[in-house]
């Protein structure tokens, strides 16, 4: 990857506080730990983990919905983590956050037209006119009449409202989206439909996507490169292919071998992960994965492995 | 395989602003003993009220059965006396795991106590054939540890660590998985012929999800209980079941073993569903068009107007069952035969 790289994310971590019943704090719960990355404009990274291991977190920091507790975060070469208010406002505009339904995320009581047109008010100095030109090409490209402007969110289906949704996250033409969990909940034909509206609004509108989501066969299909998370660290990051084909990390191993695919081998013969992910209050010393690792050494317990590369991709593991 | 549950022509009804959604329309199935078959369908298909329906546990008022039978054991449960349903059949030959490990527990009794008051009702070692259970009564000392050391041995069985100190926890103290372990357990514990699982594994994690089916499988096998088991998941369906059925707004399309199923589909909706999920290769393919409305469903097969192969007569008749080959029936005017198109 020549291109300078869109965003790059160095070192962040995004801490929470544990408290007791009077307030006081407890402890950490350390949600990102030391993550780093880059996405390249006009790519497709893949997020993927287990519920509680920090991929939201991951995103939402990036976004400015939480605070970073450390790191950097550099967006087109600007460092955004620390930014005041009001400069960090102008940045927003840039960088779009999905909710798994962004159609929820209507008002109901405005209409469409509303909706659509209240980003652009609040973000650009554009005329009525000019505004409504906008609105109609990004209402035309998800899919939906023009007619659909003048009703309200429960005058329409589930997917019309979904692309709603989307129409009005890239009236401000963001550069990157982050897609959280866009699929989770839905219908294989249904989430076919929705992979193919963001693969062409991508082409379309020259889009950046970081895809957040726990379902392995949909990352592999919409993404270029991925990063496996365990624990609020990253334990194996490279191209898609790469990865799938043959993960390097014990944890990526296991839960690629937890998909059920269909027509292949029943999973149930060969899966031998045993355990839960540990409380990520309460994490373990050195790998975060050692408590379930089946290749688990005296070492691993005391020294935390970092990313290093090996075979194409990066790998956090001593005997990767 | 020996019969043991037999839906025939079941019509349900759930009333609506807009009038009558027919939400299943004269639907078959059959579920053999010690067979796990799997029920799939997309939201909104019917298979959760199919389900209901089997259990005897549609909201009343809004649903209204309009034909059909649901034979188990050769009784039909439909004309069965309902108190006599609800003593022997339901929570006894029948019982349920729910999709929602994390709502099904009251949060404010250890889970020891609500699993000993299951089985203060629903023990197999309740005395049968006295009628309805009265609502309250003595739960005779000896039974309840007869029930006890039963509820301790499955819980080892189910994997929970220190199955005594668990009892005495509350809800909360467990994780999800192990929640639908405890679920898993209870619904074993009236030894039953049936388990309906209603979508167990959409709430857990894949790596949990891989341990709880490996789990349910080989405990069911082993005391030769039936599952009927409703997903929307279709590897799931694929890891689990020995037969898998597919509805579509409220008919079912297709029944095959599970190899057939997945390897030589014969109803253009199979044959389109398998082919939505994402591939390894990055192609993605939809089925044009929404699901119909039940209110107003189109005629004859509801899934003709999405059809790549529909004509005339699948908007004039619904189609017959064909039977294809044995195990392996089709409700299609034009099956297809030929290979799936799933890339692997």
């Amino acid at each position: 990857m020549s291109a300078a790289p869109l965003l790059e994310v160095a070192d962040l971590s995004r801490h929470f506080p544990v408290r007791n019943a009077f307030g006081r704090r407890v402890g950490w719960l350390r949600a990102v730990d030391g993550v780093s990355l880059t996405v390249t404009a006009g790519e497709t990274l893949g997020l993927v983990g287990e519920s509680g291991c920090g991929k939201s977190t991951l995103g939402k920091t990036v976004m400015g919905i939480y605070a970073p507790t450390g790191g950097d975060i550099r967006f087109a070469g600007r460092e955004i983590g620390r930014l005041p208010k009001r400069e960090r406002r102008a940045v927003a505009k840039d960088l779009q956050y999905v909710y798994q339904d962004p159609g929820a995320s209507l008002d109901p009581r405005w209409k469409v037209v509303h909706s659509l047109h209240e980003p652009l008010k609040i973000h650009t100095a554009l005329s009525r006119a000019e505004r409504d030109r906008e609105v109609r090409a990004i209402l035309a490209a998800v899919g939906l009449p023009d007619a659909h402007l003048d009703l309200y969110p429960h005058e329409l289906s589930g997917g019309q409202q979904r692309r709603v949704g989307l129409a009005r996250i890239l009236t401000l033409r963001p550069r990157l989206v982050i897609l959280d969990e866009p699929t989770s909940g839905l219908d294989v034909s249904v989430q076919a439909s929705v992979l193919k509206l963001f693969r062409n609004l991508q082409q379309t509108f020259a889009l950046t996507y970081v895809f957040i989501s726990h379902d392995l066969s949909v990352v592999r299909a919409m993404c270029a490169r991925i990063a496996v998370m365990y624990l609020g660290k990253i334990v194996e990051l490279g191209p898609t292919a790469a990865v799938f084909e043959a993960p390097r990390h014990p944890y990526t191993q296991s839960l690629l071998a937890a998909v059920p695919l269909i027509g292949a081998r029943r999973i149930s013969q060969d899966f031998r992960l045993e355990g839960e992910p540990p409380n990520p209050r309460d994490i373990p010393s050195g790998c975060r994965f050692r408590t379930r690792c089946p290749l688990v050494q005296a070492r691993c317990a005391a020294e935390e492995p970092s990313l290093r590369l090996v075979d194409g991709r990066e790998v956090a593991c001593h005997f990767a | 395989m020996a019969e043991l549950l037999a839906v025939r022509g079941l019509r349900v009804d759930y009333a609506t602003d807009q009038g009558p959604a027919q939400v299943l329309d004269a639907i078959n199935l059959d579920v053999g003993r010690g067979e796990v078959v799997g029920l799939v369908g997309e939201s909104g298909c019917g298979k959760t009220t199919l389900a209901r329906a089997i259990l005897g546990v549609l909201p009343e008022g809004a649903a209204r059965i309009r034909a059909g039978e649901v034979r188990f054991k050769s009784v039909d449960l439909l004309k069965e006396d309902p108190a006599v349903v609800n003593d022997r059949v339901r929570g006894r030959a029948i019982t349920f795991i729910p999709q929602d490990p994390f709502t099904s527990f009251s949060p404010v009794f250890p889970v020891g106590t609500q699993i000993m008051d299951l089985m203060k009702w629903k023990s197999p070692r309740v005395p049968r054939g006295r009628g309805p259970a009265p609502l309250v009564g003595r739960y005779p000392r000896a039974r309840w540890r007869d029930d006890r050391e039963a509820v301790l041995e499955i819980l080892r069985a189910v994997q929970i660590p220190d199955p005594a100190r668990a009892l005495r926890r509350l809800p909360h103290e467990f994780s999800g998985g192990q929640r639908q372990r405890l679920m898993i357990a209870m619904a074993l514990l009236p030894q039953p012929d049936l388990i309906i699982a209603d979508e167990p594994t959409t709430a857990l994690d894949v790596t949990i999800q891989a341990q709880i089916l490996r789990l349910l499988r080989a405990l069911v096998k082993e005391r030769g209980v039936s599952v009927l088991f409703t997903t929307h998941d279709l590897g799931t369906a694929h890891e689990i079941c020995d037969r898998v059925v597919v509805m579509y707004a409220g008919q079912e399309m297709e029944a095959a073993p599970t190899d057939a199923f997945f390897g030589r589909p014969a109803h253009p909706y199979t044959r389109r569903l398998l082919a939505s999920v994402p591939s390894p290769g990055g192609e993605i393919r939809d089925i044009p068009g929404e699901v119909p409305s039940l209110v107003s469903p189109p005629p004859g097969c509801r899934f003709h107007p999405r059809c790549d192969y529909a004509s005339v007569e699948c908007r004039d008749a619904r189609p017959q069952l064909r039977t294809l080959a044995t195990g392996h029936d089709v409700r299609c005017h034009h099956p297809v035969d030929a290979p799936a198109e799933v890339e692997r």
